[in-house]
């Protein structure tokens, strides 16, 4: 049987606000545990929580960008549940009347085109707090600091048809909403979190088989895996004739499977109803009117761009505008040194190669755009080669200093005085006069191998354009 | 008419971790099944084209200014909380 897969994902997005959403405690990251949990966070007898409009405004910020309807009139709901990360015994969420609606966000596919994929709505909430299970014998403890923290879950179309599009969907929500600034999306911290529905069915049919749902997935890596192990054990129940039971299972990245978490499953009763300590939240057409206008350039906007303005190839321009970080990274660079290509390959070699042996992102590159544009001047005015170059970004990431520090003090300045050139010339046309012979009988390919003798013998430093020309003078004569 | 049996009370009672007795449910039972037959008096109101009302108040909600207005207080809550320790509130095992 051919199986067709069908994915969809709930991606919760921490909202970068410094205080809760609902209280005025911290949402810092990192405090001693419970410093950052007030009454409101408590679930106190007696209080009330109070909204926070920047929760709002990003919220609206992000539905604008993915070209969703906001509305203008949400309402929160209580979630029902018993938890102990949870002291309410509720989440406040928005079930009925989200904040936006309807809107939808293109993927690219590995064979380089596009897929448009929906997201069907994005609502409001509060996090929960964490538990710690190990710590003690026979009791957990409780943090409520994260309790609190506004989310945004964001929920797809059931859209997606492989694992690779999951992450490419989650790669680029991930993108926009770094673009928006309205999350850091650090996902070892917990700011981009996602839940994947995942369900098989018979190619061409077109009901949805049963689908289990895998929770809290924390990299772009383990939900690929995730999702590709639980496609096989769907498909392995299926095909032996078994049906798959409707479930939240968790994926175990050590032994990457993924298994039932039964505790969820009596619980699913949440019992929504408004929550009448909030009123409805409203905003006007002009409020959001008036968001729209401070939206940043968007990451398919920017590409086009570069595409268009800049005449990069659409993979550079791709490559380049994926992350916020590395797009103004580049901006900067390529406005310094007034070469759109040269900075394209400088930051798609070179300062990759390095970040990624490094594992750094490149909001944390050691050497920043304005030591980059240091180096690449040097280049553009005959300082240094391209080769030598390479060598003073290295030792610029190894954090020896500015490119200008580096050439003196390693005494890389290009050799362009043309009589120092010459009499290295003079030198390897002396010491090698067997090719100089074959050379003038017409051999001219052996021009690379005095181009080769005179830069050695510069150590990399003769300007490689002068060699050439002084060379063929002094070979032709 | 709305009925609700013994194992709809048993059901609403776990779902709000309430402990209750077995010879209270009959009573449960009817004193619930009143309560949803008196709201279900509102099913024959034509509501066609009423907006749903999320709160009896005709208000919309007030915004707070994104600013962090709370102190470190944990030392005066967890006095109030059975069990603390290393500054985490302690409940009993949760497995998951």
């Amino acid at each position: 049987m051919q199986w067709e897969v069908v994915i969809g994902l709930e991606i919760h997005v921490q909202l970068s606000t410094k205080s809760k959403i609902f209280s005025g405690a911290s949402t810092a990251y990192g405090a001693e545990p419970n410093t950052q949990a007030c009454t409101v966070d408590l679930g106190l007898p007696g209080v009330l929580p109070v909204f926070n409009g920047e929760a709002l405004k990003k919220s609206v910020m992000f539905g604008l960008a993915v070209g969703a309807q906001i509305n203008e009139r949400s309402v929160f709901d209580r979630k029902n549940y018993f938890y102990p990360d949870s002291p309410k015994a509720y989440q406040i969420s928005q079930l009925y009347y989200p904040i936006v609606g309807e809107g939808h966000i293109e993927i690219d596919l590995e064979d380089g085109s596009q897929k448009r994929v929906g997201v069907t709505r994005a609502h409001m909430e509060e996090d929960a707090g964490k538990s710690l299970h190990t710590s003690f014998l026979n009791q957990t403890g409780i943090d409520l600091n994260r309790a609190g923290t506004p989310l945004l879950e964001i929920v797809s179309e059931p859209d997606m048809r492989s694992a690779k599009e999951a992450v490419a969907y989650m790669r680029k929500i991930h993108s926009i909403v770094r673009y928006l600034g309205v999350s850091d999306g650090n996902m070892q911290e917990g700011s981009f979190r996602c839940d994947a529905n995942v369900s098989l069915r018979p190619k061409g049919q077109e009901e949805f088989g049963t689908r289990a749902e895998l929770k809290n997935i924390n990299s772009f890596r383990f939900v690929e895996k995730a999702i590709n192990v639980e496609i096989e054990r769907q498909m392995d129940i299926l095909e032996s004739g078994g049906t798959v039971t409707q479930e939240t299972r968790l994926y175990d990245s050590e032994k990457n499977e993924t298994r039932s978490m039964r505790s969820k499953e009596e619980a699913n009763d949440y019992r929504y109803f408004p929550d009448p300590d909030l009123l409805p939240i409203v905003i006007s057409a002009e409020e959001i009117e008036a968001i729209r206008q401070t939206l940043p350039e968007l990451p398919d906007a920017k590409c086009e761009r570069y595409m268009d303005e800049l005449g990069l190839s659409e993979k550079d321009a791709k490559a380049l505008t994926v992350d916020r970080d590395m797009a103004d990274y580049y901006e900067k660079v390529q406005q310094a040194i007034d070469d759109a290509k040269m900075a394209a390959n400088w930051m798609l070699g070179d300062v990759s190669a390095m970040n990624n042996k490094n594992g750094l992102e490149f909001k944390d590159c050691p050497v920043n755009a304005d030591q980059l544009i240091g180096l690449l001047k040097r280049i553009k005015d005959n300082t240094i080669s391209g080769k030598i170059a390479k060598e003073v970004f290295e030792a610029m990431y190894s954090g020896e200093g500015d490119a200008d520090a580096i050439i003196d003090k390693k005494g890389l300045k290009q050799i362009t005085d043309t009589g120092a050139i010459e009499s290295i010339i003079d030198e390897v046309i002396a010491n090698n006069p067997g090719q100089v012979a074959e050379f003038q009988s017409g051999k001219d390919k052996l021009i690379g191998f005095f181009v080769g003798q005179v830069m050695k013998a510069s150590k990399g430093k003769a300007n490689p354009g002068q060699v050439n020309q002084l060379l063929m003078q002094k070979l032709k004569k | 008419m709305s009925t609700l049996d013994k194992s709809d009370v048993e059901k609403i009672a776990f779902l709000a971790r309430l402990g209750i007795d077995e010879q209270d449910i009959p009573e449960y039972a009817t004193n619930l099944s009143n309560i949803l037959d008196m709201v279900e008096q509102l099913d024959s109101v034509d509501t066609e084209g009423v907006k749903p009302m999320a709160h009896p108040l005709d208000a919309v909600q007030r915004l707070r200014a994104d600013e962090v207005t709370e102190v470190n207080d944990r030392e005066n809550l967890q006095e109030h909380a059975p069990e603390t320790a290393e500054g985490l509130y302690l409940v009993p095992k949760v497995i998951e």
